[in-house]
């Protein structure tokens, strides 16, 4: 009894250092300039299960653990914005029990956090949900849109969850969108002068209309794009939106991630930060 | 590093256990109890992680050089043979204002023409590129390639081919995507009550005019690892490496990329 009681205590002074420590780095590193909005692509699940050999829903399941982690390290460094791309519209291509799979995932998690709401609320959090949301399965669209009502009034920190999302879709969408803005603004015109503004024409569609229709409207730009399992790619995620972002592919697959890798991007960007905002200024 | 198997098989975390881990307590315990003097210590060790980091980045720098002497010089062979097959399209974007030194361009681009590539899409954001593509194409018309250059260079002693080039500067970014909406606008919006259809990527491709394919490879020469605002569109699946600044680049790492490139396995999602 005596060396259980010993033993829990030695784990707790280690636990307790080890936070300590973290908190430290941490003050350290947010001297400088902490990037306002991080993105994730949440690769290597599936090499992670062959690696262990678990199952493939294994992977998942150790995947999800490590974006808590992540997360958790993000908002404690003082990142305001985290996205993550937790499923694209590509991905349905995948075989469909793989996908029942992270449907049902998805929906475990989702409704475990609408569990908690009094919690997130008090943190803080607001959950959005970003991508074509009509294409999910309906009881996870249905978690989802709940999920984000119940926090839609929070502003200290925001997580952005991609599901059903391609930059593909996402930038014909908000094409349509300005058309549509244009061409009810026009016959509104019309009918107010019996014959359309001449004006109209010209000025036509500009980029600041595409952008007013993005998905990624809700937030700032990101700064950094960590992409897990060392590949090198966007894979149609945020391409329009990543002009100034400094891009970063850790070796690490996904449930591997940690604190290591958030800290090394948060170092990647202050390192670039005064070369980013030059080139931002310049635009 | 892996996940202990009796982490896995513990109660999965959810949205209590993050938030029993104490967010936003932790930050303000972490950073609203530091005083004046603290925070000259703080910057000082914050300086001191920067310095260590350049460290690194000298180290690798220095690694990456004897790599690519040892490469080009023939001691490493394994990306003598490379399946440029795979390499049909390939970006380069250059910082505007490394972009400036033509000289470095042009002897970057010689190098990717004595590789072996045939197309090569160069970008920079303000458009110096673009101004100078005559001195560039001129470099590369045939009448212009001697044996002289073989002299100087010994990289440039083999066989030199032609090579096609596009020049794109970040009008060709955004602003394309914007024009290419008032095409759709005009085609689809214009004549009253027509069917109106919900865009798809195969309508924005049309609409963008542009003949060119979606480049596979693209190589950043510059301070940092980011696009610049290389057309979105073209850039979805496209792998990108950074190569460092162009007053530094290296023969060997060309090729190393490269090689890296063809042995990429992309599953599109699926």
């Amino acid at each position: 009894m005596e060396e259980e009681r010993s033993e829990n205590m030695m784990s707790k002074l280690l636990v307790r250092l080890n936070s300590t420590a973290r908190h430290l780095l941490f003050r350290v590193v947010s001297t400088g300039p902490i990037p306002q909005h991080i993105a994730f692509i949440l690769d290597g699940n599936r090499r992670f299960a062959k690696k262990w050999n678990l199952t493939e829903g294994g992977g998942h399941k150790a995947g999800f653990l490590a974006l808590m982690s992540v997360l958790k390290y993000c908002y404690e460094i003082g990142v305001k914005y985290v996205t993550v791309y937790a499923f694209s519209l590509d991905n349905f291509n995948r075989r469909p029990d793989e996908v029942q799979y992270v449907m049902d995932l998805m929906q475990e998690k989702i409704e475990g956090f609408l569990k908690e709401l009094t919690l997130v609320n008090k943190y803080g959090v607001r959950v959005l949900f970003v991508g074509d949301i009509e294409r999910l399965y309906t009881p996870v669209r249905v978690a989802a849109e709940k999920a984000m009502e119940a926090t839609a009034h929070n502003t200290t920190t925001y997580l952005l969850v991609c599901v059903a999302y391609t930059s593909s879709h996402e930038i014909p969408r908000a094409i349509y969108e300005s058309c549509e803005e244009k061409s009810g603004v026009t016959r509104v015109t019309m009918n107010g002068n019996g014959y359309g503004n001449g004006d109209d024409h010209e000025v036509g569609i500009k980029v600041v209309d595409l952008e007013k229709h993005m998905y990624f409207r809700v937030a700032p730009d990101p700064d950094i794009l960590v992409r897990s399992s060392g590949e090198t790619r966007l894979s149609n995620f945020l391409v329009w939106q990543t002009v100034n972002c400094v891009l970063y592919s850790p070796k690490a697959l996904w449930p591997e991630m940690g604190l290591w890798q958030v800290v090394w991007g948060i170092l990647k960007f202050q390192k670039n930060y005064k070369y980013l905002e030059k080139k931002k200024k310049q635009a | 590093m892996p996940l202990s198997s009796h982490v896995l098989h513990s109660t999965p975390l959810d949205a209590r256990s993050l938030l029993n881990m104490g967010v936003t307590e932790d930050f303000r315990r972490t950073f609203f109890r530091t005083t004046a003097k603290d925070n000259v210590m703080f910057i000082l060790l914050w300086h001191v992680l920067h310095l260590i980091l350049r460290v690194i980045y000298l180290a690798q720098e220095v690694l990456h050089a004897i790599q690519s002497y040892l490469i080009t010089n023939g001691f490493v062979t394994t990306y003598q043979d490379l399946n440029l097959e795979r390499v049909r399209y390939l970006a380069i974007v250059i910082d505007s204002d490394e972009a400036r030194q033509i000289s470095e361009v042009i002897q970057l681009l010689e190098w990717l023409s004595a590789i072996g590539v045939k197309k090569v899409c160069l970008y920079d954001r303000e458009g110096v590129l673009k101004r100078s593509q005559g001195v560039i194409m001129e470099r590369f018309s045939s009448a212009y390639l001697s044996n002289e250059d073989s002299k100087i260079d010994p990289i440039l002693s083999k066989t030199q081919l032609k090579i096609e080039f596009e020049f794109v500067s970040i009008s060709d970014g955004k602003e394309a995507v914007a024009k290419a909406a008032n095409v759709l606008y005009n085609k689809y919006y214009l004549d009253g009550d027509t069917e109106k259809p919900f865009f798809t990527e195969a309508d924005l491709s049309e609409a963008l005019e542009n003949l060119e394919p979606d480049p596979d490879l693209l190589l950043i020469y510059g301070p940092a690892r980011c696009h610049l605002g290389f057309p979105a569109w073209r850039i979805r699946y496209t792998e990108i490496v950074h190569m460092g600044q162009l007053k530094h680049k290296k023969y060997g790492l060309i090729l190393k990329a490269i090689h890296k490139y063809t042995k990429v396995k992309q599953n599109y999602g699926s």
